[in-house]
């Protein structure tokens, strides 16, 4: 997968690509959304464990990102999502869900509002016939607007630190999932406090042709302070450690489900906390989920386990007895956390297993010495945010 | 505004609005019905167009009403008047030749024995077998259509099912065999099929596509000739076609009457500008002067379109749902032109009480051609009545009223503007007239023409669409409005559809209005249960 040579030539260049090329040791280049991402640049233990110790850098330009705006846009995206937007105020970010008629979810993703009637939705798969088929009615503008900004997520617990030594002020004050709007030496800069890793960690967007000037001033920064380029493959483990799910990994997006069977609702994903059956206004999915929450119709729910032992367990089966004659469940991510020193996945649980240390069995073939081995060991629920430091969230 | 003691709103006092109305309030509902309009009638009304002139606004001849509605609701003692027998067809020709097709067999025959001797004898049986088989479709228009997932299906609705598997298996296998040849075809091929005459032919052509965005040669239209034929069965219509003495008001004025001794208020002029929605429930309507009106209850007889999208403010339905009320085929594609005339040529006088222009299959096809393109049929296919003739107080004495519906003028028009069409299909359709009785000009003096545009502005039509979405296969039956919506209740709760959006779709028959009236008390009786 990490052989991109037959699509090089239609993959394009982020506004990063030439530093990020400079740095690059090995061939790590995966393509994301059509773009050259970085898979890893020498060794991914060793990003993630910058991430973890230092700061790591990784290029979010990929995101594709939708303006919407006009007079009706505050209404149009608390109608299309299904967090309540009235709780969220201007130069505020907010982790959100959005659902198809039958409140399956077609994505998740993070929504910024900027200002009273404006957004901006980040969203890892393209939206924009679905936002407009929804906007029907609605008086709001939405406009694709991936190519206008290039941004860098900087994560790890040195990253306030070297937003502070780069010059921006008041860092320190920036709640989570706030946002703010500053300039670094007459460059424009938009930094929200949200991540993908579970740790301290800022996203900085400037203008496509203010990358360079960003990459190159943050680095020499942040030197001192342990500043490291990171990889997808880091990041897949930072985030399965904060419990973070991932479109077509975790669940199947609703609108490429190959069976209706296969789509969830927010749910079943476990992210049900963002679902706001309770908030004043109708949005898309509302009645279906009200009824899936009425009735206890959930499936599953998607939780945090722990393994005993060492061996990591993607697409493993759960059992409710160690003979493997109720089955429960499947493992979609899984990873030996070398920070935890745990062995922890995501797994598709029934309800009636998600109290908190409800003891399962899981079967693990793994490969020994040319052959494939079995082994059925216990595992037990946990909070699916295995890694969740208090300077996440904290204010200095 | 404390009026919040209806139990429930019907939006529009159309037919559908008044008949579920009116078998709400006799079981005991506080209703009331408000319409736009200064009258009741919606589309059926009968209005003025020219000083002394009185005219059916849209629908000008009534076959579809169905007998269990006029029984429940004693419409005989309302006032309805229909007529001891029904009215012929005369196809016409240019130069006034013509074909009539009465109730009279032998005389019948000898007609068609005049264009062709072969479809002479054939005329009667394929005819009655398509009336037979369009009867078998028909015993299911006064039931709810079953929801295509059984489970939610109560046994009434199974039952219901059953019988109709039943009723299909029981015309025999021959006749089974070929509703599901014809179902879906084109009537073209079924007319080839049948028929030798162009003339014949081109009727069938002309009965089949009436009020649908198709041509002869389009799948489907068998369908929609079913579809009319069912109400020529006297279990299901009237069993012919009929002009109502004082025109379709009069039809109206007794379904008003009925309603109104059912203890239903009517008002009028009180157009309704929004549903009032709290808590994700339809709680009551806003008018358009602001004044609001409360009940749990909304059964809205507007089109879906026009409840769905319009009534129902954007953000309280889902997505998906509202595509599809979007992409409803609702392109109305005829024209009403009403002429009031001096006198009555004797080829008017002398053919059956509804003419019918549609020489030959091509003739009506190339009239779509043009629709399909966006532009108003170059030579029309005309059904035309007159009135005055049953009933002459509709015009000043010695005038005659002429009323027509002029195929095809499409809604969607591509660079025509709407008054170039209106402009246009009098001249085309005056054209049609010359060449079927020459001079005839010369006797119109006055004209009113109803495009579809007009119908969606006047009547509240969306799209024109006088069937409130086009009555073909995929929009029927458990697929009216939307797949799992078909049982009146829309997903909004409260609201419910009682018009002709809803199954079985349009003619003035009151079916929808029946159903949506029985499925509404279903809903109520099961709540109340629920309480106690």
């Amino acid at each position: 997968m990490t052989h991109v040579q037959h699509l090089k030539p239609f993959l394009k260049k982020t506004p990063f690509h030439e530093p990020m090329s400079a740095m690059m040791h090995g061939a790590g280049w995966i393509r994301w959304q059509g773009f050259y991402s970085p898979a890893f640049y020498d060794s991914t233990q060793s990003e993630y464990m910058a991430c973890r110790n230092g700061a790591t850098v990784y290029d979010v330009s990929p995101l594709i990102k939708y303006a919407i705006k006009g007079k009706d846009a505050a209404k149009f995206a608390n109608y299309l999502v299904t967090r309540d937007l009235t709780k969220i105020k201007p130069m505020n970010a907010a982790y959100t869900a959005w659902c198809d008629d039958d409140g399956r979810m077609i994505e998740e993703g993070t929504i910024f509002r900027l200002g009273e009637n404006e957004f901006l939705l980040n969203a890892a798969l393209h939206q924009l016939h679905w936002l407009n088929e929804s906007a029907y009615g609605f008086s709001v503008e939405i406009e694709e607007v991936s190519d206008t900004l290039a941004g860098l997520s900087l994560q790890g617990p040195n990253a306030r630190v070297i937003l502070e030594t780069f010059g921006v002020q008041g860092i320190g004050k920036l709640p989570h999932f706030g946002i703010m709007e500053t300039a670094v030496d007459g460059h424009w800069l938009r930094i929200d406090r949200a991540g993908f890793t579970g740790d301290l960690g800022y996203e900085i967007w400037v203008k496509p042709q203010d990358a360079l000037w960003l990459w190159e001033s943050l680095f020499r920064t942040g030197d001192p302070l342990k500043i490291a380029p990171m990889g997808g493959h880091a990041l897949e483990m930072t985030r399965i450690e904060a419990g973070f799910i991932l479109v077509d990994v975790d669940y199947i997006g609703s609108h490429h489900a190959i069976r209706p069977t296969q789509r969830v609702s927010p749910m079943e994903a476990g992210i049900g906390w963002a679902v706001a059956l309770k908030k004043d206004a109708y949005f898309v999915g509302k009645r279906a989920l009200q009824k899936e929450r009425a009735d206890g119709s959930s499936r599953f729910i998607l939780s945090g386990i722990e393994i005993e032992g060492r061996k990591p367990a993607p697409g493993a089966f759960l059992y409710a007895d160690e003979k493997g004659t109720k089955e429960l469940g499947l493992t979609t991510s899984a990873m030996w956390s070398p920070l935890l020193k745990k062995n922890i996945a995501f797994a598709q649980i029934p309800p009636a297993y998600t109290k908190p240390g409800t003891q399962m069995w899981i079967e693990i073939w793994y490969p020994k010495e040319k052959k494939i081995e079995r082994s059925m060991v216990k595992c037990w629920m946990r909070n699916r945010m295995f890694f969740d430091p208090p300077r996440k969230k904290e204010i200095v | 505004m404390a009026a919040n003691n209806y139990d429930v709103i019907v939006i529009g006092a159309g037919h559908n609005g008044l008949v579920t109305s009116t078998y709400l309030a006799k079981a005991g509902q506080k209703v009331l019905v408000l319409e736009a309009g200064e009258q009741p009638g919606g589309a059926a009304r009968t209005r003025e167009f020219a000083k002394g002139y009185r005219v059916s606004a849209v629908a000008h001849l009534l076959h579809a009403l169905h007998p269990k509605i006029i029984a429940d609701l004693d419409l005989m003692q309302h006032g309805l008047k229909i007529a001891d027998k029904a009215i012929g067809t005369s196809a016409m020709l240019p130069g006034g030749a013509r074909l009539d097709i009465t109730s009279d067999k032998v005389a019948t025959q000898a007609a068609i024995a005049k264009f062709s001797q072969a479809d002479s004898l054939a005329y009667h049986p394929r005819m009655e077998r398509l009336v037979r088989l369009a009867g078998a479709l028909g015993s299911f228009l006064l039931r709810t259509p079953p929801s295509p997932s059984p489970s939610s299906n109560d046994f009434q609705t199974k039952l219901a099912l059953g019988m109709f598997a039943l009723k299909l298996r029981m015309m025999g296998k021959k006749d089974m065999l070929e509703l599901s040849r014809i179902l879906t075809i084109n009537v073209a091929d079924l007319a080839n099929d049948f028929f030798e005459s162009d003339i014949l032919k081109g009727l069938l052509g002309l009965e089949a596509t009436l009020g649908v965005y198709l041509g002869p040669r389009s799948p489907n239209t068998v369908f929609n000739l079913l579809y009319r034929l069912a109400s020529m069965d006297t279990k299901h219509g009237q069993g012919g076609h009929f002009l109502p003495q004082g025109g379709m008001g009069a039809v109206v004025d007794a379904l008003a009457q009925a309603a109104k001794a059912a203890g239903v208020a009517i008002r009028t002029q009180a157009p309704v500008g929004r549903i009032l929605i709290e808590k994700d429930q339809a709680v009551g309507v806003v008018l358009a002067s602001g004044e609001e009106i409360r009940a749990p209850i909304i059964a809205s007889s507007a089109d879906p379109q026009r409840t769905l999208l319009h009534l129902v403010e954007p953000g309280n339905l889902d997505t998906e749902f509202l595509r599809r009320m979007r992409h409803l085929r609702m392109n109305g594609c005829v024209a009403k032109v009403h002429l009031a005339l001096d006198g009555l040529p004797d080829v008017f006088r002398n053919a059956q009480g509804r003419m019918i222009f549609a020489p030959s299959t091509n003739y009506v096809e190339h009239a779509f051609d043009c629709a399909k393109y966006g532009r108003v049929a170059d030579n029309p296919a005309l059904e035309i009545v007159v009135p005055t003739l049953t009933d002459p107080s509709l015009a000043p004495s010695g005038k005659h009223v002429m009323s027509i519906l002029s195929q095809y003028a499409p809604y969607k028009l591509r660079t025509t503007t709407a008054d170039e069409a209106r402009t246009q299909v009098l001249e085309r359709t005056l054209n049609v007239l010359e060449q079927i009785a020459p001079g005839v000009k010369a006797q119109v003096t006055a004209s009113e023409v109803l495009t579809p545009q007009d119908m969606e502005s006047q009547f509240n039509l969306s799209g024109g669409q006088w069937h409130h979405g086009e009555v073909t296969l995929d929009q029927v039956f458990f697929l009216r409005p939307a797949a799992s919506f078909q049982q009146y209740k829309m997903p909004l709760p409260g609201l419910w559809l009682c018009g002709a959006g809803a199954h079985p779709g349009g003619n003035v028959s009151g079916a929808a209005g029946a159903n949506a009236a029985r499925e509404i008390l279903k809903d109520v009786k099961g709540r109340r249960g629920h309480v106690a």
